[in-house]
């Protein structure tokens, strides 16, 4: 299972994973998984096409992927954003239909460009993955705070200078280019289940951004490599597991949060779990100290702007970590900064729920 | 004359395939437009979309285990709209969510029935039709299921009328009024699983997506309130769907292959054209489609 046969699948498989908790995680919290959804089975059509003109496939996907991304991002100016997905995604299936049937042989390579070849991937496939996978991942560290801040509350990153519309943009781009390279390697289908499944059960297992971003690489991780053992024992299809392992961490994470939410309506101090995984946190990234030139860095008293920003998108309860009237903490105490009517229409965006 | 014989080709209107073919994609088409317009105003194409791909992998199980396939796109299709309004939080993000999850499981399934089929048989094309499906090869026996699907869609629709129409605009008003918004949206996945699964099976998933969305979103952009959109919403359909089909049967004698252009390509490129040329338009009178809808009206309406 380890032999040098399989190191390529392994590391493949890991660096798959990585990319796909990583951006699976705002699509998740976009809601943009018809996105998801889209794009990498779209892009299929790119493939055809391009063994049509006798291209390399890779050409065909990274052009269809961009041109599904600049569609959906295109359309959805001026319609709402599933419909606008919808009609890319059908307009490239459709043009894959045409390219499918100028040419006579594809059925075949169709099937694989879907369902993926992950336990034939060679070292020359590994590296551009790799490459990839770093850009990509990059990519979304160097964009994390607008995106998230876009991503949360998207009135209030508007009103601050960050455009929707580019973050819509620059996070559409950076899956097509994540999925251009996964795709004829894990298959299409296998991408998007990773991507929705771990992520989605990393935001009901906590309410902390950074943290939930990296449990749902572990997820990710986890799921890919269970399901990468599980397929080389029984021979089944390697998608059907990580499909499967995928739903179930995800009604894990959702049993989860019913269970702590209950506890916490009963006024136990419920979730142990949590904490410790807190404490970990709290050990890995240490929480900054407020310097002089971060005004902006607390919205509310006690408050940090992301966390209050993620916790209204996904309905979890803001605690403070200082009582209310505080003055520390709170951006340049001067009353005359914040009018009373800022103020309320601040803290309803941060707490009513979206 | 000679104008109509060069824009139709000879034998188009004797072929017993195209008969067949106009009168499947008339349906599929009317059906497609009176549900989509509750589709996409609901947003929940992702949804509609899902349900065609998990239907086909019911179909593929069904096969496998030796039963009609027919069982199989509605097992699957009704269990998948039942998963997911199970699962689903009903804010728009989480919904979306909640059908990725259980598309991601179908699909995993569905990765498993082809493997274990194509152990077993020799059915290499299998995903492959079953995406994209063609209009010709239909079999005359599955036109009854079909019209049987299409009326029990239209009724469950038709049945639910203004409450849908109220819970899908504005759900606190329509709770707020006592209707039971959650077992209205319930009924109303079972129908659009049940029409979506057998358009999919028989003409392709992606023509069914087209047919779902792409009408509807036009209609929902030129006309004014839902019975007219649905009207307009079925006019382009099947305008677009028998367009596509003398296209695709005019041009069998086209360049590069010669075998004929795909039926999906023409209809697709036909709605999401006409749904461009809809942008034409200045301003949309209502914008029903959008976010904040006139629920009041709807309301006092009632």
């Amino acid at each position: 299972m380890f032999g040098p046969l399989m190191l390529n699948t392994w590391i493949a498989a890991t660096a798959v994973a990585v990319i796909a908790g990583v951006t699976g995680f705002f699509a998740v919290l976009r809601g943009s998984t018809f996105a998801a959804h889209a794009i990498p089975n779209g892009a299929f059509a790119g493939a055809a096409g391009a063994s049509l003109l006798g291209l390399n496939p890779f050409v065909g996907l990274a052009v269809f992927s961009v041109a599904g991304a600049l569609g959906i991002a295109g359309l959805s100016r001026r319609a709402r954003s599933d419909v606008a997905t919808a009609l890319t995604f059908v307009m490239m299936l459709g043009v894959g239909a045409l390219f499918v049937s100028w040419s006579s042989q594809y059925a075949q390579e169709a099937y694989s460009l879907l369902f993926g070849e992950v336990f034939g991937v060679s070292a020359e496939e590994v590296l551009p993955i790799g490459i990839l996978g770093l850009v990509s991942v990059a990519a979304i560290v160097v964009m994390f705070r607008p995106l998230m801040l876009s991503s949360a509350l998207p009135e209030v990153a508007e009103a601050r200078g960050v455009s929707a519309r580019r973050m819509e943009l620059g996070f559409l781009l950076v899956m097509a280019l994540a999925t251009s390279m996964t795709v004829p390697v894990v298959g299409a289908l296998l991408m998007f289940s990773l991507m929705i499944g771990p992520a989605a059960a990393a935001r009901s297992l906590t309410a902390r951004p950074g943290l939930a971003m990296a449990l749902s690489v572990v997820i990710a991780l986890v799921t890919v490599w269970a399901g990468l053992a599980l397929s080389y024992r029984s021979d089944w299809p390697l998608g059907f597991f990580v499909g499967m392992i995928g739903a179930a961490f995800f009604l894990a994470g959702r049993a989860y949060a019913a269970v702590a939410r209950s506890a916490r309506r009963a006024g136990k101090t419920f979730p142990q779990t949590a904490r410790s995984l807190r404490y970990l946190q709290l050990l890995a990234f240490p929480r900054r100290e407020q310097g002089p030139g971060e005004k902006d860095f607390r919205l509310l008293p006690g408050v940090s702007r992301w966390r209050g920003a993620y916790s209204s998108a996904t309905g979890a309860t803001i605690r403070r970590t200082r009582p209310a009237g505080c003055s520390t903490g709170w951006p340049s105490t001067s009353a005359g900064t914040w009018s009373s009517r800022t103020w309320t229409r601040f803290s309803s965006a941060m707490t009513s729920p979206r | 004359m000679i104008v109509l014989r060069y824009l139709v080709e000879p034998g188009f209107f004797g072929s017993e395939p195209v008969h067949i073919a106009l009168a499947v994609g008339a349906i599929v088409a009317v059906t497609s437009a009176v549900v989509g317009v509750f589709t996409v105003t609901r947003g929940q194409s992702f949804a509609g979309h899902s349900l065609a791909d998990i239907a086909t992998t019911g179909g593929s199980g069904a096969f496998l285990i030796g039963i009609n396939q027919f069982w199989g796109y509605l097992a699957f299709g009704a269990g998948a709209a039942a998963f997911m309004e199970m699962i689903g939080i009903q804010r728009r993000r989480g919904r979306d969510v909640a059908t990725g999850v259980v598309l991601g499981a179908a699909l995993g399934l569905a990765a498993l029935f082809l493997y274990l089929g194509t152990q077993y048989s020799t059915t290499t094309g299998a995903s492959f039709s079953i995406l994209f499906g063609s209009i010709f090869v239909l079999t005359p026996s599955t036109v009854p299921a079909l019209i049987v699907s299409a009326l029990l869609a239209l009724v469950t629709v038709a049945a639910l009328g203004r409450v849908l129409l109220l819970s899908s605009l504005s759900p606190d008003i329509a709770a707020a009024r006592g209707v039971p918004v959650r077992a209205v949206g319930a009924a109303f996945l079972m129908a659009l699983a049940v029409s979506v699964a057998l358009s999919a099976v028989i003409i392709g998933a992606v023509l069914s997506t087209a047919l779902l969305i792409g009408p509807a979103a036009t209609a929902l952009r030129v006309a004014k309130g839902p019975v007219r959109a649905m009207a307009v919403a079925a006019g382009i359909g099947v305008a677009a769907t028998w367009l596509g089909i003398l296209l695709a049967y005019d041009s069998y004698y086209w360049p590069p292959a010669g075998r004929g252009w795909p039926v999906s390509f023409f209809v697709v490129t036909l709605i999401v054209g006409g749904y461009l040329v809809s942008y034409l338009r200045p301003r949309p009178p209502r914008a029903m489609a959008q976010e904040s809808p006139d629920a009041e009206q709807v309301c006092s309406a009632r």
